[in-house]
């Protein structure tokens, strides 16, 4: 598969929403061995100030990953999943994410670079509320390696 | 604890942890994130990947690194900004058969790398390591505190 030249400065506007459940935020803080009670009890969450129970800083992955999967799923991209390896990964939360949440991602390739045979490629999905308020922007890079690496 | 930014000092330790992984921690992570890359799960496709063996998700070894900057700051919230690179990935041996060993050892610790007292903010620069050797790399997490 050859990575479409023109990738970069495509974007993907917003699926589904993704609804943030208190279950789904108690079991990726179990997931990531994450112990602290603002994740688990909505009073504890309470006292700190927050509306709800707090989903672990890492929890936008899962929005991110639903954004990115639009791009990688497109055949008119060119890239070969089972030759995907994450690089790197930065999120920068504009409020936190709390559980009750309805959450959508714009996908944007911001960067297309050769690398070998194969290329590195950087997305940012900005997440925001449906209604529109920004809540975390998610970038990652891709390494998509070429044959025989 | 409550930690406040005009108290610190560059260079001071927040702490270290150690994070045992098994097996049964990859399948949890991907269930819960929704990443069911087999190269977590499977043995054999690992290796027929060119893998030494089924590997940590790099967001799992991210996610669990941060733990020691939340129960610091004693708020998840604080986290206003959390980056790293993914530099060795983390093998996690089978260790099925024998329930409390852990398949791999991930070795966290965290000091202050910068404070921006006009924003209230500090960053934490994590140390993260398996087997002798950085798996993550640039591993950064500002935090805004009182």
């Amino acid at each position: 598969m050859t990575i479409a030249p023109d990738l970069q400065g495509r974007s993907y506007p917003p699926a589904e929403p993704y609804s943030v459940g208190r279950e789904s935020v108690r079991d990726f803080a179990r997931a990531v061995k994450a112990t602290h009670p603002a994740h688990f009890d909505v009073a504890a969450a309470a006292a700190l100030g927050h509306a709800d129970l707090v989903a672990p800083p890492t929890f936008a992955i899962i929005v991110a990953q639903r954004a990115d999967a639009q791009l990688i799923a497109d055949p008119d991209a060119g890239i070969d999943f089972t030759r995907v390896v994450h690089a790197d990964q930065r999120f920068v939360h504009h409020r936190p994410i709390l559980a009750g949440d309805e959450l959508v991602a714009e996908l944007h390739v911001d960067q297309v670079r050769a690398m070998g045979g194969g290329a590195m490629i950087t997305t940012r999905a900005e997440i925001s509320t449906v209604e529109g308020a920004p809540v975390a922007t998610s970038t990652s890079s891709i390494l998509v390696r070429g044959e025989g690496q | 604890m409550t930690v406040s930014v005009t108290t610190l000092e560059v260079g001071q330790s927040i702490g270290s942890t150690t994070v045992h992984v098994t097996r049964q921690d990859l399948v949890r992570y991907a269930g819960a994130s929704g990443d069911f890359n087999p190269i977590h799960w499977n043995q054999s496709f690992a290796e027929g990947v060119g893998l030494p063996g089924v590997i940590a998700h790099g967001m799992f070894t991210m996610g669990a690194a941060v733990q020691l900057v939340t129960d610091w700051a004693d708020d998840p919230a604080a986290v206003v900004d959390y980056q790293t690179r993914f530099t060795k990935p983390v093998v996690v041996e089978d260790t099925t058969a024998e329930p409390g060993e852990p398949g791999a050892v991930v070795e966290v610790s965290g000091v202050v790398g910068a404070i921006d007292t006009d924003a209230s903010t500090a960053r934490i620069d994590l140390t993260v390591t398996a087997a002798g050797q950085k798996v993550l790399v640039k591993a950064q997490a500002v935090v805004r505190l009182p």
